[in-house]
């Protein structure tokens, strides 16, 4: 156990895995980087340096540069699936998947039920997802809960170091295909993260924190975002369950409806565009199934529905951030039903 | 490949297979007992034969919507493709796939596919496989005129270049992207296309079996020898609708007939072998026989077959709601 940054943390679990199963390829644009040129060669190692140093590991062979054709390579990610390869493709930014989300949701997500069960396709598309980098409308985006719409795709949301290494680890083991959403902003966190190799399970939500008065139930980076919240509300009384789904798809709607059972208010903290998003989708979950354990409407944090601006006053203020979680809770705390009236 | 009189029989057995599964399909879809669509693939026939008699079960090829000839050159069952094509429990997708989602995995069939150039990425990475895993297969896309404009297969060319794959891309050219001409449609050619993106192309006449054969046997021992991929262009020509119910009123008056009177590429492989005394008559009307009884056999298992039951609507998928 030492820390290591959450970069690390998936770098570890590449290599790890890449060690102990050798149909495991990298492909991806530059995810080593100076293929042909004259220069250095694994000169990136990812445009944000994720996969540096699995090259002179691995190879050329194992670690595939790819030319910038996101549909090509992310349909022979899911060809190569399908025939005996286990793939992890790189989407370097998820607002990508517009050029490449047939091969993603028509192909790949399909194969096991279309052809009757006689097909698997095992395979990672690891993608950058997030506001909150200055990279404007079409490098900041969330884009899960599209992925989240799709039958037979797997979705996976890292919130720290250590839930990145363990999730990327059985999203690799995994035997259908599997979205990896890393958050951008969260490339030099540092965490304790095991030395060897451990797979979390899928669908399994995390307890960060244990609390009497109301649930959050936070998604991705929002995670730590709430926490921090609630250490706030906490010297001031109000003491808060935190709830880490880990998945969206597969979704431990088990665990979010005992903690709203428990609590009987509930926030939610999401990313994504406020529509139809995973705050809407637990929202619907909850009122469905545990309305009468409700004290309080729901209460969702996301940002507006407008696209990720650029200048920085404007990105912050897009993003959900600690300051609006706690609005959200101390509102919920307050409700009296008498205001319904 | 030299061709014995085996291989000349399992040709002419395999075309005439496709052509009376098709042929019956045209009829059987009209009764509307068959759910949803189909595409045909009646004509064009040499050009799955001739191809995929140079593969075996380690070659993957990837279909079209217009998939069942490649499915039946390929191997696979003929009762299981109508049973699926019926909606039938015991349909080798387990009746979930239908007409355009066939696909057996254990014979290198990756399936037809509804979205037209959806397969050429897809064989761009079973080609890697077969380099990466040393496995000696190829692997072969099946490809439109419609689908030669399709960004996908652009890619795909060129990233099978660069990463000098065990690939083939045959383009089957129609003529006809649904309901519009490839001559309208097709910019600069798809010769140049290939020459483009650095791999050869074979031109073809896919009404000719022995065309198709002898060019498709080059490519793949290219592919196979480590040399990289290639391309195909087939000119063959549909004999139905883009799907059945299309009434072809952008064909010529006549078009169908005249190229059927002239160019079938059944009749043209049967007088081939004929008159160079490879085969004889008699044998050819007994394959006829059996390809049209093992179809009838085919569709009496179809239409006695069960559909899935209400269970399978949740199988073969992650679900939690």
């Amino acid at each position: 156990m030492s820390k290591k940054s959450y970069r690390a943390a998936i770098n570890e679990a590449l290599r790890q895995e890449m060690r102990r199963d050798p149909t495991i390829v990298l492909m991806g644009e530059d995810v080593a980087g100076g293929a042909g040129a004259p220069g250095e060669q694994d000169a990136w190692g990812g445009v944000l340096g994720v996969t540096k140093g699995l090259l002179g590991e691995f190879g050329r062979e194992r670690v595939l540069d790819t030319p910038l054709s996101e549909s090509a390579y992310i349909g022979a990610a899911a060809g190569a699936a399908a025939t005996g390869l286990r793939p992890v493709a790189e989407l370097m930014f998820v607002d990508f998947v517009g050029v490449c989300f047939d091969q993603i949701f028509n192909q790949a997500a399909k194969f096991r039920y279309m052809f009757g069960g006689n097909a698997r396709t095992p395979m990672v598309i690891r993608t950058m997802y997030g506001a909150g980098f200055r990279a404007a409308s079409q490098h900041s985006q969330c884009l899960y809960p599209l992925f989240t719409h799709i039958p037979g795709l797997k979705v996976v949301l890292p919130s720290s170091a250590y839930e990145a290494k363990g999730l990327l680890i059985q999203s690799i083991r995994d035997d259908d295909p599997v979205i990896f959403l890393e958050n951008k902003m969260q490339y030099d966190e540092e965490d304790e993260v095991p030395d060897e190799a451990y797979p979390i399970p899928f669908g399994e939500a995390n307890l960060t924190r244990e609390g009497g008065d109301v649930t959050i139930v936070a998604f991705g980076r929002m995670v730590k975002i709430a926490n921090e919240a609630a250490d706030r509300l906490e010297k001031q009384g109000i003491s808060c369950t935190v709830l880490d789904p880990r998945t969206v798809s597969p979704l431990d709607t088990d665990a979010i409806l005992e903690c709203v059972q428990e609590t009987g208010r509930l926030v939610i903290v999401d990313e994504a565009s406020p529509r139809c998003n995973m705050a809407t989708d637990v929202s619907a979950l909850v009122a469905q199934e545990a309305f009468g354990a409700l004290k309080a409407p729901i209460r969702m944090v996301c940002p507006p529905h407008v696209p990720v601006p650029f200048a920085p006053n404007l990105e912050d203020l897009y993003v959900p951030n600690a300051d609006r979680v706690e609005a959200a809770v101390r509102a919920v705390m307050g409700f009296k039903a008498r205001e319904l009236a | 490949m030299q061709m014995n009189r085996a291989d000349l029989l399992h040709a002419y057995r395999t075309m005439r297979t496709i052509r009376e599964f098709e042929e019956r399909l045209h009829v059987e879809f009209a009764t509307g007992e068959i759910p949803g669509f189909v595409h045909l693939y009646a004509g064009e026939e040499a050009s799955a034969v001739g191809v995929c008699m140079h593969l075996t079960d380690r070659d993957k090829i990837a279909s079209t919507h217009r998939g069942h000839g490649h499915c039946i050159a390929k191997g696979v069952e003929v009762q299981g493709m109508m049973s699926e094509i019926y909606g039938r429990r015991d349909g080798v997708c387990g009746g979930k796939g239908g007409s355009m989602h066939i696909a057996d995995m254990s014979k290198g069939m990756l399936g037809a596919n509804g979205i037209v150039g959806g397969g050429p990425p897809l064989i761009c990475g079973a080609a890697l496989t077969a380099k990466v895993l040393k496995t000696g297969g190829v692997a072969v896309a099946f490809y439109g005129d419609g689908a030669s404009n399709q960004g996908t297969t652009l890619e795909s060319l060129n990233l099978a270049t660069i990463w000098k794959l065990p690939a083939v891309f045959v383009c089957e050219d129609n003529g006809y992207a649904e309901a519009t001409s490839s001559s309208y449609s097709v910019g600069g050619g798809q010769a140049k296309r290939a020459e483009g993106f650095g791999m050869p192309c074979y031109e073809v006449n896919g009404f000719d079996f022995f065309a198709v054969h002898e060019a498709a046997g080059v490519a793949i021992e290219r592919a196979r020898n480590g040399d990289g991929p290639s391309m195909l262009h087939v000119r063959l020509a549909r004999y139905f609708g883009h799907f059945e119910g299309d009434a072809t009123t952008y064909r010529a008056p006549g078009e169908v007939d005249r190229i059927r009177a002239e160019h079938d590429c059944l009749r043209r492989f049967r007088r081939v072998v004929t008159e160079a005394s490879l085969l004889d008559s008699g044998e050819l009307d007994a394959v006829d026989r059996a390809a049209a009884e093992a179809v009838e056999l085919s569709v009496r298992g179809a239409k006695a077959g069960v559909p899935p039951g209400d269970a399978d609507l949740l199988t073969d998928v992650y679900v939690a709601y």
